[in-house]
């Protein structure tokens, strides 16, 4: 019981490691909130694993900068982002577009789920006919029966026996 | 036997992409800017800056423009390649100092010897986010039409330089 607890606990570890998002100063909150939420679907690409918004890699500043900077001149997420991919690849892109490229990042893994079904269908069904269900041999049948008869009543037999 | 040969099929055919896997650089991005026109800028000089540089000023040569900067110990590594590249006169070297400051420039280059023809300081990295700059060094390769060529992710190595950048560069001069 205390150890499941321990275990419970442990599991919630990783709340603890939240951190807040690197934030730069700026005159205009909601600005700065969208810049924030666009920064997040977009990758630093200094620091591989973190968003741009979360990154505190010098280029992750001057990129957040830029996108503040193109927000200010009225350009739309669309646009931004495109002006983004133009130089950096898709590689900025947390979320990758479908191309012929990124087919297999996208359908790899049903296709994986599939044939792993498959194989498990197939053998499944192997296995069935290889295994004959045991015909009784009339002796054996009868020996059955009377056992299933005669159980109750030895159970009986030996609780009397007891008392 | 099939028992044991499947299984044993599926794991080296795992292990294949995960050997090559192992051999990939995840630093490398592939840029979308090879093949496009090099984006436009205007900067001012390092060394003079009062005058200013723009890419529009090489139309009609094929030049390599490398990234660098001070604080990058990198560049140290490749800086000799230049040296030599300058030397032999094959191609000019633009340089562009990026975020740097500009007497950090000076002196790193006093200190290493200059290989440039003309550098120039992009203090705030604004025109290295044009050119998708993400790792000192990177050196482009740009034709005679102002088109990028081939992109140079990190460290020029004597391998690179004489197996992908001196044959290209050759090439494109021909045209």
């Amino acid at each position: 019981m205390k150890k499941n607890f321990l275990m419970l606990l442990l599991c919630l570890l990783p709340v603890f490691s939240y951190a807040g998002e690197a934030t730069d100063m700026a005159a205009d909150p909601v600005l700065e909130k969208r810049m924030i939420g666009l920064a997040e679907k977009l990758r630093c690409l200094v620091c591989q694993n973190e968003s741009l918004a979360s990154s505190h890699a010098e280029l992750a500043e001057d990129l957040r900068r830029e996108v503040r900077e193109q927000m200010q001149k009225g350009m739309n997420d669309q646009e931004i982002i495109d002006y983004l991919v133009s130089r950096y690849g898709d590689f900025v892109l947390y979320d990758p577009p479908m191309k012929k490229s990124t087919l297999v990042l996208w359908f790899g893994p049903f296709a994986l789920l599939l044939i792993g079904g498959g194989v498990l269908v197939y053998q499944l069904r192997k296995r069935k006919s290889q295994v004959p269900e045991a015909a009784l041999s009339a002796e054996d049948a009868q020996r059955a029966a009377h056992l299933l008869e005669d159980t109750p009543e030895s159970l009986n037999q030996s609780k009397d026996k007891q008392a | 036997m099939m028992r044991f040969i499947l299984p044993f099929v599926v794991f080296m055919i795992m292990a294949a992409f995960m050997y090559v896997g192992l051999s990939l650089n995840p630093r490398e991005v592939p840029s979308p800017l090879v093949g496009k026109e090099a984006p436009a800028f205007t900067l001012p000089q390092l060394h003079e800056p009062s005058k200013q540089f723009s890419p529009q000023d090489m139309k009609g040569k094929v030049w390599l423009f490398n990234v660098w900067a001070s604080w990058c110990t990198a560049c140290e590594g490749e800086h000799p390649l230049f040296m030599e590249l300058a030397r032999r006169n094959i191609v000019p070297i633009y340089g562009m100092d990026y975020k740097d400051k500009r007497e950090d420039g000076e002196a790193w280059l006093r200190r290493h010897g200059n290989p440039y023809a003309l550098v120039v300081s992009d203090i705030e990295g604004r025109v290295g986010i044009d050119y998708g700059v993400y790792g000192v060094p990177e050196t482009y390769l740009i034709d005679k039409q102002g088109v990028i060529r081939h992109k140079q992710i990190g460290a020029v190595t004597p391998e690179i330089l004489d197996k992908t950048l001196i044959p290209l560069i050759k090439e494109l001069q021909a045209k």
